[in-house]
């Protein structure tokens, strides 16, 4: 009678505790705190072997951060990329200046934070990579994951190839002088090379030295081998910092986060105190408001808003699922996106800054070579010719020597501050172009060259630890891979599967492949993705489930802000972006892209090849159709397994 | 300097200032000049013979007057420009080199203690479970965690809980 009680009571325990469990999803390492259990020797020896089988089920529990701190830096290092200091300030320049800010921040706050804690909160809820946290919410949603795999993929075969210029361009720095601050000499030293002399000597050393560019897509050319190895060295770098998971993304991104302030700090000093950097802020800066009514702008802050923070990629799920599950991810959402914003905001005064260096000394250069070529041709005094007094004299000489002046006429420029401050650039252009010009003006010159393209280095490979991790990340959950092979092979296996295919990018055409890559590889499937993902996590999971959980892991109610925005404000936003898109792309009819003329020494625009366009369809698709393959595939294999049950029963 | 220039290039030793003549002299000091034969009075050098003998003497003429070939320009003569200096090794590789080996060698030394650990890993628990069996050791499990992985990081041994076996009344 004793034993029967006690055998009850025993196995009431269990199903007591078996009961909690079913609450929570079911993986090593989620025993919520509720009370320990010690385990004897001897005696019960089915205790001691489910303890045991526990035990080693721990040994291989998730990976954590060392500190919230490392998840807030690897954060933001992956969201503070290239795109704040080459995307944003061209498009604050486009679409008026400082009014550019205002729908800046108004998207900001009605699309980012709310996008990013919703992704940070289902990652540390789930506590699984992108494929995983989907199947949990909903097993018809496994697509979602697997479409933000795709596109991880994608972006890191492309975005790898940054870091190797970057690299390319850091090992040139150590040279005096710059070797992007003369043109080369011609075969027979008599002049500069004539594909320099039409254009600068840094857009030659860009596009001929370092690209070695070819003069459409068709005409493939060779793999150049100095930025294949550069590629090869950059694929080295990202794989010793993921080689290790958390443990060693953790120490990198300490590094790879602060490093970037501190240059743009230095170059911040720097630029404000460079002859005309003030005449860059006041141009870019003056508010044009009536640019705000121009829907453009609002797209381009929405667009740029949603990409900069690197939403959907599964990165940021796969960082929040390595937290601890009680951190407060409502918190730290809110400080990367405005560390995001305020970085955006600080890198675009430095580049104003350094714009309005640049066209100030071209300014002047112009000034001055005018005033040479009238001192010339009409024998005057030295001296004479001033800037100041240059208009009066271009007049009264006009008058005095009609003659002579209108042979001179189609030399003489009219030389224009705003013309050069107007010249607005984005992307690899004004990031290897724009800012290698105005640094090689400066003095000591190698010194703000390294720096800069450390920091360039540092960004970049910031991006791509999230990247990689989005890859990673449910590749080592899954234990039919994680089983067999250890973590370092995985990730050496990935890394050098990238290299490969990344070799496409360091041909001769690999820059418009890029351009093809960069521009619609991963825009319109993000857009799909993330509508998927809000609608999954309101309607599907359910919003007050959702709610519910992270109360129980953060501790506090969710404000009404928060669910205002994911079940309504955030989808509609994300429809209305997406149309745009759509017949923005329909509307515009072929796609064209600018090819580099070496004969004219500038940009031309040419139309895709027809194999270039099924390339570009080939991208989209094939992200954006994992969503619905995903459902149909999870729903046959429901339908057979019924089938079998049935059957079997 | 014309008329030695001529000298020196001709070994003419009879080319004087004299022969050097000059015109259309502007105030900005540029002009035209002509340099006509010693030998025979009337006849002028050929252009091709004066812009080589100016090619030649170039660096000199610039010396004397401290100038260079972008302040004193000959029309029609073109500078040859001085190559960069090159170095035998491009020093981008060499600063390539040394980056790619440390690198490299962060690579090695990380993968190699992963595995050493491993090793250490697999050994400990082989010798635990062995232990277990035996029934010799009592391990110290919190929710499941052996505590010595926890290092005590996710919670601590609920005291309410530890004396489950007192709760109930003993039989």
């Amino acid at each position: 009678m004793c034993l029967l009680i006690r055998l009850v009571i025993k196995k009431l325990d269990r199903n007591w505790q078996a009961c909690l469990h079913l609450s929570l999803p079911s993986e090593p390492g989620w025993r919520g705190g509720r009370g320990a259990g010690r385990a004897p020797a001897g005696g019960r020896q089915d205790g001691a072997a489910a303890v045991s089988a526990r035990q080693q089920e721990m040994e291989k529990a998730r990976p954590l951060w060392d500190n919230p701190v490392q998840f807030v830096f690897a954060c933001i290092s992956y969201a503070v990329g290239l795109g704040n200091v080459w995307r944003f300030p061209y498009l604050c320049q486009m679409y008026g200046g400082g009014g550019f800010l205002i729908p800046y921040f108004i998207m900001l706050i009605v699309e980012g934070m709310p996008l990013l804690y919703l992704e940070l909160a289902v990652g540390q809820r789930m506590r699984q990579g992108s494929i995983g946290a989907w199947k949990i919410i909903s097993p018809y949603l496994c697509g979602v994951g697997v479409a933000s795999v795709v596109v991880s993929f994608f972006l890191s075969m492309y975005y790898n190839v940054i870091n190797a210029w970057a690299f390319w361009y850091l090992f040139h720095s150590f040279q005096d002088p710059l070797p992007w601050a003369t043109c080369p000499l011609n075969s027979n030293r008599t002049g500069y090379e004539e594909e320099c002399e039409k254009t600068s000597s840094t857009q030659y050393f860009w596009y001929r030295q370092t690209l070695n560019i070819s003069p459409s897509l068709e005409t493939s050319g060779a793999v150049q081998w100095e930025q294949a190895l550069c590629l090869m060295l950059a694929w080295l770098v990202v794989y010793l910092c993921i080689l290790r998971g958390t443990e060693s993304t953790g120490k990198v991104v300490y590094v790879t986060a602060s490093l970037p302030y501190c240059v743009l700090i230095i170059y911040l000093i720097r630029g404000l105190t460079l002859h005309g950097a003030v005449n860059g802020l006041i141009y870019m800066f003056t508010p044009k408001l009536e640019q705000l009514s121009n829907p453009k702008a609002w797209i381009s802050a929405a667009t740029q808003i949603f990409f900069s923070l690197g939403l959907g990629f599964g990165s940021l799920i796969a960082f929040a699922s390595y937290n601890e599950p009680s951190n407060n991810c409502e918190r730290h959402a809110i400080i990367v996106s405005l560390i995001n914003s305020a970085t955006s905001i600080f890198a675009s005064i430095v580049t104003f800054s350094i714009y309005g260096f640049k066209a100030t000394f071209n300014y002047e250069s112009c000034i001055n070579r005018v005033i040479l070529l009238l001192l010339n041709a009409f024998d005057l005094e030295e001296g004479s010719l001033t800037a100041d007094n240059l208009s009066e004299m271009k007049d009264y000489l006009m008058a005095a020597h009609p003659q002579e002046y209108a042979q001179l006429l189609p030399q003489l420029k009219n030389c224009s501050l705003e013309a050069e401050l107007d010249t607005a650039v984005q992307g690899t252009g004004l990031a290897f172009i724009v800012y290698s010009e105005a640094i090689k003006n400066m003095e000591v010159s190698q010194l703000y060259s390294v720096l800069y393209f450390v920091m360039l280095l540092m960004l970049g490979i910031g991006s791509m630890l999230g990247n990689t991790a989005a890859i990673l990340t449910p590749l080592t959950d899954s234990k039919l891979i994680a089983s067999r092979f250890p973590k370092e092979v995985i990730s050496g296996v990935v890394c050098f599967i990238n290299c490969i295919i990344g070799l496409i990018f360091t041909m001769e055409a690999g820059n418009y492949w890029f351009d093809i890559f960069n521009d619609y590889a991963a825009t319109l499937s993000l857009l799909l993705i993330v509508l998927v993902e809000t609608i999954a996590v309101c309607y599907i999971y359910g919003l007050r489930r959702f709610e519910k959980d992270l109360h129980t892991m953060i501790g506090r109610k969710l404000n009404w802000y928060w669910k205002v925005m994911w079940a309504f404000a955030s989808p509609l936003l994300i429809i209305s972006l997406f149309i745009f898109y759509l017949t923005d792309y329909i509307l515009t009819g072929t796609l064209q892209y600018q090819a580099w003329d070496a004969t004219q020494g500038q940009l031309v625009t040419k139309d895709y090849p027809g194999y270039a366009l099924a390339m570009i369809g080939l991208l989209v698709a094939s992200s954006t159709m994992c969503i619905p393959l995903g459902a149909l595939v999870t729903f046959v294999r429901k339908r057979l397994k019924r089938e079998r049950v049935s059957t079997v029963a | 300097m014309v008329a030695f220039t001529m000298r020196r290039y001709s070994s003419k030793t009879t080319t004087q200032i004299s022969n050097v003549l000059l015109c259309n002299v502007t105030d900005r000091v540029s002009f035209w000049f002509v340099v006509t034969d010693s030998t025979k009075n009337t006849t002028t050098v050929p252009g091709s013979e004066v812009e080589a003998a100016i090619r030649m003497n170039r660096n000199r003429i610039n010396n004397a007057f401290l100038l260079s070939d972008k302040t004193l320009q000959f029309l029609k003569i073109p500078s040859t420009l001085a190559p960069p200096v090159e170095p035998s090794t491009p020093v981008w590789l060499i600063v390539f080199g040394v980056v790619l080996c440390l690198i490299v060698a962060g690579i090695v030394f990380l993968v190699v203690a992963g595995i050493q650990q491993r090793k250490k890993k697999n050994k400990e628990s082989t010798e635990r479970e062995n232990l277990e069996d035996k029934g010799e050791v009592t391990i110290t499990i919190e929710n499941g965690i052996p505590c010595e992985t926890l290092d005590l990081k996710a919670g601590h041994i609920n005291g309410v809980f530890s004396a489950d076996d007192e709760r109930f009344t003993s039989l």
